[in-house]
């Protein structure tokens, strides 16, 4: 029966077949779907995004640091309240160890907080979407620990847990917590019903179909949670800093400011920035990776919000 | 490739006096009333009627997917109690996992069930074929038109080589080219493999064009209210049937019995 199969299929092919998809497309390149796909090569198309991209926020940030450097220069302002990026960048090269050393543990608390918000999230977000009984009884406590002002908490962590790193990592989990449930609900509730009969059919458990069906469905939605989380994350470290603490950026932040030291303030807040920024675009990378075939990222460049 | 059908005797899909209930907060609906069907193995039984008649919970309940409200289902001699194994199922959509290759795609129904792996992987290698597929083992769903989809559906649906495959309007959503070509292959693929169909479709033409006994469904609550056996011979060529005067004859009367609210 074979033969005479692709006989027959021989003529509809070429009937059936999406006008420009040859044979093997492969997904991350120039697939028609894409929309805009240009005949240039991969990487020479993929820089020309990029720089496209990125030309207009280059120019409003070139903008904006002009105008800094002209409005501290000029000293509109008293320099120990808008330092010019002179002073900032003698600040940061003088000072380079010690605000590394505060870097990293910013870092680490924002990354610990991170990691446990998205495994904590995602563990709710299971048990939300399985179980009434648990959607019932959990949603309203997620919803309460969501409109709790963190920052009124704060001290209250810190008087539990001291000044260490504990309080830092609650308060990040806590902060970053509610996107990754509520995008982690959304994904698993995004899954296709007649998927969900079809596996019943195949008489796959329910961990079969979570790994192979309903998990990889989510993670659109989840990896959009995640990467809200992921800054939220940060505030939430430097919050549990301002409150109680003997190192880390927020702690740099109220010395300096304490100090009118505004060059080391804002070199601190260029930091905490970039610890932003960084992290963000490692869950952009990390999404690129694992959900290449998704219709939002066909074609995209990793470090573009697009 | 011929299917092992537990029962020779017994009939494939029994169904008695089902009726099917839908209750919802603000409304009650009758999906299907008073229903009795019997289709024998190697049948290839087509439902048609209007939407909302039914047609789709029919093959759910089938499925054991849906319990009904009463009346007995029973499937190749075994009662429906629980979702059923022993079907293939392609539905409207192709409900393709996206960033799955055609080729994993359809290797799926292995995985889900753990066949053995070279088996199964052999087995999709003839499908692909049989289907036309060949040459896009590689490709994700979304670089494929529907009806390629629709194919990677229906490989999927044969792969573990089930006595029984169910469709739901498995065509309806392509264009009338794309859908002869599907009838034929499946008309085909149907003689080869000697699987039991039920297929539910609102084209009298697919239906009368397919089935070797067409149902006749009325609207919602859907009953059915006449049985069509098609006497043309099970080898059908698209065109041929088309201007066969058995094919006018069954199709007039069927359209006849629907009203004017059909279409197709
Ligand atoms: N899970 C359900 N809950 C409530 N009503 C349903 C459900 N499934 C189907 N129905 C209703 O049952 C009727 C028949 O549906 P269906 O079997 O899908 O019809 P068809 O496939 O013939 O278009 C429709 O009125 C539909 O709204
Ligand atoms: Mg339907």
């Amino acid at each position: 029966m074979t033969h005479r199969a692709a006989d027959q299929s021989a003529g509809l092919v070429t009937d059936d077949v999406p006008a420009a998809a040859p044979p093997t497309v492969d997904a991350a390149g120039g697939s028609p779907a894409g929309g805009n796909a240009r005949p240039a090569t991969r990487a020479g198309s993929r820089l020309l995004r990029l720089l496209e991209a990125l030309w207009r926020p280059a120019l409003l940030l070139a903008a904006l640091f002009a105008g800094w450097w002209f409005a501290a220069e000029r000293e509109y302002m008293p320099n120990y309240l808008l330092p010019t990026p002179g002073q900032v960048w003698a600040t940061m090269t003088e000072d380079w160890s010690f605000l590394m050393r505060n870097t990293y543990v910013t870092l680490y608390e924002t990354v610990i907080g991170f990691v446990l918000a998205a495994l904590l999230g995602l563990g709710t977000a299971v048990l939300i979407v399985y179980s009434r009984t648990l959607e019932k009884a959990v949603y309203p406590i997620v919803l309460f620990a969501q409109v709790i002002p963190k920052i009124a908490i704060a001290p209250l962590l810190v008087a539990w847990f001291g000044v260490g790193l504990t309080p830092k990592v609650v308060l990040a989990v806590l902060i970053a917590f509610f996107p990754v449930v509520i995008s982690g609900v959304a994904g698993l509730r995004s899954t296709d019903p007649e998927l969900l009969d079809l596996s019943a059919t195949m008489g796959a458990g329910p961990w079969k179909t979570f790994r192979k069906i309903r998990f990889p469905h989510a993670l659109p939605h989840l990896m959009s949670g995640l990467k809200v989380a992921v800054t939220l994350a940060v505030v939430g470290a430097v919050v549990g800093e301002f409150v109680g603490a003997e190192e880390g950026l927020g702690y740099v932040l109220l010395v300096a400011n304490g100090n009118l030291d505004a060059a080391l303030l804002f070199a601190d807040l260029f930091l905490m920035s970039l610890i932003g920024i960084v992290l963000f675009a490692v869950v952009e990378v990390a999404e690129a990776l694992l959900i290449p075939w998704h219709a939002s990222r066909r074609g995209g460049v990793p470090l573009a919000t697009s | 490739m011929s299917t092992a059908t537990p029962t020779l005797t017994g009939a494939a899909v029994d169904l008695t006096d089902l009726t099917v209930r839908f209750q919802s907060k603000r409304s009650r609906t009758t999906a299907v009333t008073d229903v009795s069907l019997r289709v024998d193995p190697g049948e290839f039984v087509t439902i048609v009627g209007p939407s909302g008649c039914g047609k789709s919970t029919l093959l759910k309940i089938v499925a054991g997917l849906v319990a009904p409200t009463s009346g007995t289902v029973s499937l190749l001699g075994r009662p429906v109690r629980r979702p059923q194994q022993d079907i293939g199922f392609v539905f409207q959509r192709p409900a393709l996992l996206e960033w799955r290759s055609v080729r994993r795609n359809i290797l799926l129904q292995a995985e889900m069930r753990g066949l053995d792996r070279s088996v199964a992987a052999r087995r999709a290698d003839e499908l692909i074929a049989l289907t036309g597929l060949t040459g896009f083992e590689k490709a994700l769903p979304h670089e494929l038109s529907g009806g390629m989809q629709q194919r990677v559906a229906l490989c999927r649906a044969l792969l573990h080589q089930p006595p029984v495959l169910l469709m739901d309007e498995p065509f309806g959503a392509l264009d009338a080219l794309t859908r002869e070509q599907l009838n034929t292959e499946l008309n085909r693929i149907w003689r080869d493999t000697g699987t039991t169909v039920l297929l539910v479709t609102h084209s009298i033409a697919e239906a009368v064009f397919l089935g070797t006994r067409v149902e006749v469904m009325s609207p919602r609550p859907g009953r059915i209210v006449r049985t069509f056996p098609v006497d043309i011979p099970p080898e059908r060529d698209y065109a041929q049937v088309m201007s066969d005067a058995r094919f006018d004859r069954l199709a007039t009367q069927i359209r006849r019995l629907l009203g004017a609210g059909a279409n197709h």
